[in-house]
């Protein structure tokens, strides 16, 4: 890629080795990065990608994810993901049509695009008190009871790493690209 | 009149490419006198000697004031001053120089330090006065043990520190960080009420230094296939962000030093990716993790937070740039006129698409325009400060600036912004508010013939 050439060139300069660079492509770096593999790493390597990937193993119901709600959540947002007693701890249902105006609250429901950062955002950031506390099961029920609560599943489904992909977002095809040469 | 642009350009729902033709402008030899309406004057008057400025002021221009009293030492310069101090900090008579908070007792909350612009002047923004956003208070991080990871779809996962950091051939740039939601009280129906670090208190500009991110996916062997690199820091949310692998192979750089400094804690401490013009919560802090991927993470920040609800209900996503913009830091709200005479306007502009190629200064309410002197060096996605000599002869105005960039982008007006981007619908109540985000259009501060100040929208 003819845009990566730069970065590789400075550097091929600053270590005197310009002439080396043109008879190989590897890129000349000062090489102090210790190597690590991919299963030390893993504790930390929780992103969740929108096509599933990154979801562990283990699933949940709503009705489960309404137990651990009732423990763990009730406090800041609210009976059922109403919103909580102060006005910073958002609600979790609702969520007016985002024709209503510019200013519309963003939801779960009326605008989220994919159902894996309800997720992934619940495992790498809630409960806000003690992030990282719940278990990958825990963080299943509760995407299955918050999503219920939406009606975006239904009550009785079981939501894992083969079923959350496969919900739909009302909101997913609404999104335009303003500067999609920079990506 | 020279200098003069006209309303009425053509819009674009794309922001930031606007163009309206100055053409009238140019082959006209510079005046040193009115260069627009209401008291500007041409910034050829700055550029040198007293004589052209004082030509330019006419007999407004003469002293006003009655005659000073004979000078005398006063105690400070009596006595034995004070001690020198290890870390030092600013006068106690500028003690009102600090950073509005909205989160002042550290509630449980997320909390925002805002930049004074209106007291403040240069392009750099003092470290102690940098803005600063955390979503889950500030991480007291041990550099000794911060560990960053470079992984997923690379030859060898990498592990670095700040020490091992600190070995590469560093760069150091200039770079503006600006939040996506700064100026967001201006998607308000009616001007708020707020002075310009307030409203515009969401950006800041510093001198960054660090390792240029390229060389570090280079050294780890990044995988051609990899289209996007999810970033995340080490605070209690693991804050994380989907950066195409383009930029990181044009200017992005891991930071690790902060105008000549190590980084404060509220900006990233030890090490925060700088992704220079893209949105700040994308110059990810307390970074400790980036992994290589196929396609972005939708994050909850990027899923959420920083995307926009367009007028009819639309969505903009992966908007990452900061658009052309300037505002007028002096005089604007919180100042006051004392008196009809000489004054300098001056303000910053800066775009994310480059550096800033020209600022238009109006005092009638974008009736009539004049440029701006750029002041001191154009950096690339940086601060420019723009200064405009101006007569003010004690009859209402309307300042504003609107900036230009080297790739031809225009700050939209703001009846042009309004019709792309929408407003609210009932006044916003507080400049702590989100309506919306990346607001980049105009500025007005209106003077009454008293020399007060206010917000107004012209």
């Amino acid at each position: 890629m003819s845009t990566r050439k730069p970065a590789a060139l400075v550097f091929a300069l600053a270590l005197g080795a310009g002439a080396a660079l043109a008879q190989s492509p590897a890129p000349q770096t000062p090489k102090l990065g210790k190597a690590i593999t991919e299963q030390d790493i893993q504790a930390w390597d929780i992103a969740v990608l929108p096509n599933g990937t990154g979801l562990p193993a283990g699933q949940g119901t709503p009705q489960e994810g309404a137990k651990v709600y009732a423990e763990k959540c009730v406090a800041c947002h609210g009976d059922a993901g109403k919103g909580g007693v102060a006005p910073f701890y958002p609600a979790l249902i609702g969520g007016a049509p985002l024709t209503n105006g510019i200013e519309t609250q963003k939801t779960i429901a009326n605008y989220y695009a994919y159902p894996t950062t309800v997720f992934d955002y619940t495992r790498r950031a809630m409960p806000y008190n003690a992030p990282r506390s719940l278990t990958d099961t825990e963080v299943y029920a509760l995407t299955a009871y918050i999503l219920s609560l939406n009606k975006l599943i239904g009550e009785n489904d079981v939501m894992d790493a083969k079923s959350l992909p496969q919900v739909k977002m009302p909101n997913r095809d609404n999104f335009i690209l303003p500067y999609p040469d920079r990506i | 009149m020279p200098g003069v642009v006209k309303k009425g350009a053509p819009v674009t729902l794309r922001p930031g490419r606007i163009i309206v033709s100055d053409s009238k402008r140019r082959g006209r030899a510079p005046s040193l006198d009115s260069v627009a309406g209401n008291g500007l004057i041409n910034r050829r008057a700055l550029l040198g000697q007293g004589m052209a400025l004082a030509g330019a002021m006419g007999a407004a221009g003469t002293v006003t004031g009655a005659a000073a009293e004979p000078v005398k030492d006063d105690p400070w310069s009596l006595e034995f001053g004070g001690n020198t101090p290890a870390l030092q900090v600013p006068s106690r008579f500028e003690k009102d120089v600090t950073r509005p908070l909205s989160n002042p007792k550290g509630e449980f909350r997320n909390s925002h330090a805002r930049t004074p612009h209106h007291l403040l002047n240069g392009t750099i923004t003092p470290n102690s006065l940098h803005f600063s956003i955390n979503h889950c208070g500030i991480p007291d991080i041990d550099p000794a043990k911060h560990k960053l990871v470079i992984h997923g779809m690379v030859r060898q996962p990498l592990e670095f520190t700040l020490e091992t950091l600190s070995r590469y051939p560093l760069v150091t740039r200039m770079a503006f960080v600006e939040c996506a939601g700064n100026s967001a009280p201006m998607f308000s129906n009616a001007p708020l009420q707020a002075p310009a670090g307030m409203l515009h208190g969401l950006v800041s500009n510093s001198e960054w230094t660090g390792v240029p991110l390229s060389v570090l996916l280079d050294e780890a062997g990044i995988d051609r296939s990899a289209k996007w690199l999810v970033a995340e820091g080490a605070d209690a949310q693991l804050l994380d962000r989907s950066i195409p692998v383009k930029k990181a192979y044009d200017d992005a750089m891991v930071a690790i030093y902060q105008n000549g400094e190590r980084l404060m804690p509220g900006n990233g401490y030890p090490m925060r990716l700088l992704v220079p013009g893209y949105q700040g919560n994308m110059n990810v802090k307390f970074l400790r993790r980036i992994k290589a991927v196929d396609q972005p993470a939708y994050s909850y920040f990027e899923t959420k937070n920083y995307s926009q609800v367009l007028p009819g209900g639309k969505t903009w996503r992966f908007h990452f740039l900061m658009e052309v913009k300037s505002f007028i830091t002096s005089p604007s709200l919180g100042h006051s006129l004392k008196e009809p005479g000489f004054y300098t306007i001056s303000g910053v502009a800066y775009s994310g698409a480059g550096r800033i190629a020209k600022v238009m200064v109006s005092a009638d309410g974008g009736k009539s325009w004049g440029e701006a002197a750029l002041q001191g060096a154009v950096h690339d996605k940086a601060f420019t400060r723009f200064v405009m000599p101006w007569r003010w002869d004690g009859q209402p105005a309307v300042l504003q600036s609107r900036a230009w960039d080297e790739a031809g982008n225009v700050q939209p007006l703001r009846a042009e912004f309004v019709a792309a981007r929408g407003e609210t619908k009932a006044p916003v109540a507080t400049p702590l508010a989100f309506p919306n985000q990346h607001y980049n259009s105009i500025t007005s501060w209106g003077i009454d013939s008293k020399g007060e100040i206010k917000h107004v929208y012209a």
